[in-house]
């Protein structure tokens, strides 16, 4: 089943006087339950092409389809409400609300979804056992190392079972080690949870957990790898 | 929406304390301007309604009746057109909480030294003894006892005109309704000290009974005056006052229509307590605004990243409203605490006697009684609250617009 469809996307920015092809007529399937990289040096339409995804920027034309349904023709309020529902977002600064404790924060989502408080308190304990965080979730952020902040973010993205998770170089402020763990976490959650994930990255020891790697540049693809045949 | 509310509210409560500094200046700025706003109009109102009180009280009451000719010619001549005892009868029956008749002309007054023009009131001592003769303090002699007492009461600085005192005669000339000259001599039987100087110059007091016989008039009164139970809601009183007496041609007239000035006063009072609370709190808008406007530059990627999580804008901008709204509602609730307590500590008054002269000009008394008035207390607040709520929809309306993927990518 395909999770995620783009058909023909363009998108174009103005900066310094030119214009800059972001995403150069796009075209991908991404099948539900994967783990797809988008690779691509900086400014090569990875993260433009995330966004769009998660319908956080709108492609200038082209067609973009989410568990079948069109997305890109949505209003705002449309689009928050499948942000909402539908997708989950890993950030590389973390993006934690300060002012509320790690449970706090992966409850958050789902307060704004309405859930009722106890399956909260329930889920968030679950996942933050399953993020190797249990007991923590008392803590605030600014109490918390970047790798911490980081499991508490992908624990965010993930408790509400979204359709899709989207990373944004997820890694980029964490070492090696921290790195290794939090895509050995996405690996068994994407197993256990069987949610789409979908990582824009340049770190390669994050290619290397990917079934499908999909290289960009200058906002084209030009290499999609199916990494499991390898 | 009650879940967005309880989310939003929660943040808002957590965000606000974030920085304690700030936001213990803003709710300091709230809390002394909510003061302000409430104990200096607690002060001004206090002394509107000494003056207002102090004009009622002598001789206006909170209405009156009169022949419809006596306000443009108060004289003996327009007397009311029902025998006082049949007025008395009536206005027992109204349910006033104090009531009298009385002659009010104008007369001369002369000692063997000085001669005056001043207001001549034939009362009955009894009736008035609760409301007139309560802001009037005898300072030599007595007041008068009964309808039929001989003797004249007269005013501090009217005796000091007249260079007379208690004991001494004078001549009180008036004119009855057959244009010929009424006169008649009096003994001074007690000298009165009134708050206002005006008072004690200008009137004199004999026995109703006593004036009826001078002018000829026996069982006549020129006016019928009535009190209810409060001064600024006077109409109560006033109609009760009209359906006894309308139907005999008489015209009965509040307070407010009697003495335009006073009214006028009270009118403008509470004009000046809107303009006054406005005012303060234009200047704390400033403040306001800009620690809501600081909040939410601080906060540009985390607003960010609410939006890009599917929080609706809707949320957000309630959010910072919220936000205001508690940082204003803590501002008051300590304003509002501080002003009871302020009052309170003056509830008997404090002496502005260095400044007396002045007040007494404005008919006001040198001891300023705070008259802290809920109505007041309700229009700060909601002028507050209101007004609050619109200077912190700008700030507001400015974070819930912010495009996600441009905000979270904010360096702060």
């Amino acid at each position: 089943m395909t999770a995620v469809r783009c058909i023909d996307l363009c998108k174009t920015y103005r900066q310094g006087g030119e214009d800059i092809k972001a995403l150069d007529h796009v075209s991908i399937d991404i099948e539900s339950a994967d783990i797809v990289c988008l690779s691509a040096p900086s400014g090569g339409g990875k993260t433009t092409l995330l966004n769009s995804i998660g319908g956080l920027d709108r492609p200038d034309s082209g067609e973009i389809y989410i568990a079948g349904e069109r997305v890109d023709t949505l209003s705002k309020s449309g689009l928050a409400e499948l942000r909402l529902n539908h997708i989950g977002f890993v950030f590389q600064a973390y993006n934690l609300i300060p002012v509320l404790t790690a449970s706090e924060n992966i409850e958050f989502v789902m307060q704004v979804q309405g859930r009722s408080r106890d399956e909260r308190r329930e889920k968030s304990e679950e996942i933050l056992e399953e993020v190797g965080l249990a007991g923590m979730g008392d803590r605030r952020p600014a109490e918390m190392s970047g790798g911490q902040q980081q499991r508490v973010a992908v624990a965010r993205a993930i408790v509400s079972q979204p359709t899709l998770v989207l990373a944004d170089e997820p890694t980029a402020n964490l070492d090696s080690k921290t790195s290794d763990e939090l895509m050995e976490l996405f690996i068994r959650l994407n197993e256990t949870h069987g949610s789409t994930f979908v990582i824009a990255t340049h770190d390669q020891r994050v290619m290397n957990y990917a079934r499908r790697l999909v290289k960009m540049l200058d906002g084209r693809i030009v290499d999609d790898i199916d990494q499991r045949a390898a | 929406m009650s879940t967005t509310f309880t989310v939003s509210a929660a943040l808002a409560w957590r965000n606000l304390w974030r920085n304690h500094r700030r936001t213990l200046i803003m709710l300091s700025a709230v809390s002394v301007g909510s003061w302000a706003m409430i104990f200096l109009t607690a002060l001004t109102q206090g002394m509107v309604t000494d003056m207002v009180r102090q004009g009622l009280a002598v001789l206006p009451g909170h209405a009156q009746a009169h022949h419809p000719a006596f306000r443009d010619d108060p004289n003996i001549v327009n007397l009311l057109p029902l025998a006082d005892s049949e007025l008395e009868s009536r206005l027992a029956r109204g349910d006033f909480a104090a009531w009298s008749t009385r002659i009010n002309v104008p007369a001369f007054v002369a000692s063997e030294r000085e001669t005056r023009g001043v207001t001549l009131l034939g009362i009955d001592p009894e009736r008035e003894r609760d409301f007139t003769f309560v802001d009037l303090e005898t300072v030599e002699g007595r007041f008068l006892e009964a309808v039929d007492d001989s003797g004249v009461v007269i005013g501090r600085k009217l005796a000091e005109t007249l260079e007379t005192r208690v004991g001494k005669r004078i001549v009180v000339m008036s004119q009855s309704p057959d244009n010929e000259v009424a006169d008649r001599g009096f003994r001074i039987v007690g000298v009165f000290r009134a708050e206002l100087p005006s008072q004690e110059e200008n009137y004199i007091f004999v026995g109703k009974a006593v004036v009826q016989k001078l002018l000829g008039v026996p069982d006549r009164v020129t006016e019928a005056v009535v009190f209810g139970t409060d001064f600024r809601k006077p109409q109560p009183a006033l109609d009760r006052l009209d359906s006894l007496v309308s139907a005999d041609g008489v015209t009965a007239q509040s307070w407010k229509d009697l003495d335009v000035y006073l009214s006028t006063t009270l009118a403008a009072m509470d004009g000046f307590v809107l303009v006054w609370v406005i005012v303060i709190f234009l200047a704390l808008s400033f403040g306001l605004v800009n620690t809501l406007l600081m909040a939410v530059f601080e906060r540009v990627r985390e607003i960010g990243v609410m939006l890009a999580l599917g929080v609706k804008p809707a949320a957000i901008l309630l959010q910072i409203v919220l936000e205001s709204m508690l940082l204003l509602g803590i501002g008051l609730l300590i304003g509002n605490l501080l002003a009871f307590a302020s009052v309170q500590l003056i509830s008997d008054g404090i002496d502005i006697s260095m400044v007396a002269d002045g007040m007494e000009m404005m008919g006001a008394t040198s001891r300023l009684v705070p008259d802290l008035r809920m109505q007041d207390v309700v229009l700060a607040n909601g002028v507050v609250l209101v007004l609050g709520f619109f200077a912190s929809l700008s700030p507001a309306w400015r974070a819930s617009r912010y495009e996600p993927v441009e905000a979270i990518t904010t360096v702060q």
